[in-house]
């Protein structure tokens, strides 16, 4: 019996997602890897599995899979509609469906499952990379996601006491990036004062933000600079760009901050949850 | 130097000039300081990823400042592997590019094949590797509109640097020629030929 999940839907854009590829940016190989961290970790040991293991990351919902083995599955993150459990570690017994409607808020679920999605890895990770392309394909209807032995033995939880994501408006910190001078005391103020909407042009890569634009203080040609996920950068248009995942590796417009990236609960992380229509704060913190 | 915040995890240092980029790059990259997970030089700048579980910015600061304080690596330029590229001089601006640069096509080619380039960063895609030749004065012009579609393996010129596009991507470098050897290869360990501090020599190789 071949321990592996058929992809009878693969909903509006479904990835394989781990810890990422660190240490290869001086080969223009970005890291990657899940959207949002910590709810990605927690999947993982839900099922007894290594935290960096790697998950099926679901956004907007939309994923339906077949067990072609009996198998044990969870859910974090963003809680999707319809009858599977979530944050619940659930056995599916060989044939058994599982369906995950649209969330009511958040935009990326985390599908843990017992033993990890065992696809082959690519320079070390089995993240899909959509700006660089590098790692598996993004799932397709019909595919056959193999899946490791367990490892692990299980933490004994049934269900896990998770909050919710949060709908509506959301206030991050921000701390000054390299470039803050290019924009004064003014842009900042502007970067801090105003409620930013995120489009619909925002992906794992980044979150393209609306708003009231900000102004540079000083001209000039930026030469390409290194640059982490929860940059703010700002391009010509003034409307800044939070990198998130899959983020290029440089950039050469201005960084006038950085959303604050602490381990435990990362406002990088809950950028990632972010979808297009809700607003999004800065708060500044030093 | 100047050692530039960015964010919760990462230093981004400012040096003076591509040069010492390199230097810099070369001796963190032979002893990285405690907790830093990657290390990433560009045209003016380092930027350092730590892990903050495993040491603080300031910490890593102090390190840079010391690694700094310890000299530049005379060997920067010179340290690294030779790779030599076949390149078919056949690219389609070679023509006007050397009417801009009031060169010959023959003579383009010569300058190109005549002295030894560095890898001095990447960044714009896995394995693309901006090059510098040392005593090289190029200043080249981008094209003022960008391909949609550069075929792999272009050989290209902007600005003072030189690249190889290691697969097809959109791109607004001026294309001299084409080369047979894939410059990333996934299949390969490493997959990545230029990699920071690599030095490269092209060669002609005649026509297609």
């Amino acid at each position: 019996m071949t321990r592996a999940l058929t992809v009878l839907a693969a909903g509006p854009l479904t990835t394989v997602q781990d810890a990422g590829r660190p240490g290869q940016g001086a080969l223009g190989v970005g890291r990657s890897g899940a959207c949002d961290r910590a709810v990605y970790r927690q999947a993982n040991r839900l099922v007894g599995n290594p935290e960096d293991l790697a998950v099926l990351e679901v956004t907007y919902g939309g994923l339906a899979l077949r067990a072609e083995a009996d198998l044990l599955v969870v859910t974090t993150g963003a809680r999707c509609a319809g009858p599977f459990p979530h944050a619940a570690p659930t056995s599916l017994r060989r044939g058994a469906e599982l369906r995950l409607g649209a969330p009511e808020t958040g935009l990326r679920t985390y599908l843990a499952v017992r033993g990890g999605i065992d696809v082959p890895p690519v320079l070390g990770s089995r993240a899909t990379d959509v700006l660089s392309g590098l790692g598996p394909a993004v799932v397709a209807d019909g595919d056959v996601l193999p899946v490791g032995p367990p490892v692990d033995p299980m933490p004994g939880v049934d269900v896990a006491p998770v909050p919710g994501i949060p709908g509506g408006e959301v206030t991050v910190a921000v701390l000054p990036g390299p470039r803050a001078d290019w924009f004064g005391d003014a842009g900042w103020a502007a970067l801090t004062g105003q409620a930013w909407t995120v489009t619909d042009e925002s992906n794992r890569v980044g979150l393209r933000l609306a708003g009231v634009p900000l102004e540079r203080v000083r001209n000039g040609e930026l030469p390409s600079e290194g640059m982490v996920r929860g940059a703010l950068q700002v391009p010509p248009s003034g409307t800044p760009v939070l990198f998130l995942a899959d983020h290029p590796v440089t950039g050469g417009y201005p960084v006038i901050g950085y959303v604050a990236d602490e381990p435990v609960r990362s406002d990088v992380d809950r950028c990632g949850q972010l979808r297009p229509g809700q607003t999004l704060r800065f708060r500044a913190s030093q | 130097m100047r050692v530039l915040p960015s964010g919760t995890t990462a230093l981004l240092v400012e040096l003076d000039d591509l040069d010492a980029v390199l230097a810099l790059y070369a001796a963190l990259a032979e002893q990285p300081p405690d907790g830093v997970v990657d290390i990433v030089p560009a045209a003016r700048t380092v930027l350092l990823i730590t892990d903050p579980a495993r040491s603080s910015l300031s910490d890593v600061a102090d390190a840079v400042r010391r690694t700094a304080r310890s000299g530049p690596r005379p060997d920067a330029r010179t340290g690294g592997d030779v790779v030599e590229l076949p390149v078919h001089y056949d690219g389609e601006d070679l023509e006007e590019l050397a009417g801009l640069l009031d060169l010959t096509p023959e003579e383009l080619v010569r300058r190109h094949t005549g002295g030894e380039w560095t890898v001095a960063f990447g960044g714009f895609a896995p394995g693309f590797g901006y090059l510098t030749q040392s005593g090289g004065a190029w200043d080249v012009p981008r094209r003022s509109t960008p391909r949609t579609k550069v075929p792999p393996g272009s050989v290209a010129l902007a600005g003072e640097f030189s690249g190889v596009y290691p697969r097809e991507s959109p791109g607004g470098w001026q294309l001299i020629g084409r080369t047979d050897v894939a410059v990333f290869d996934l299949d390969r360990d490493p997959p990545a030929l230029l990699r920071p501090g690599a030095r490269v020599r092209f060669v002609e190789a005649g026509p297609r």
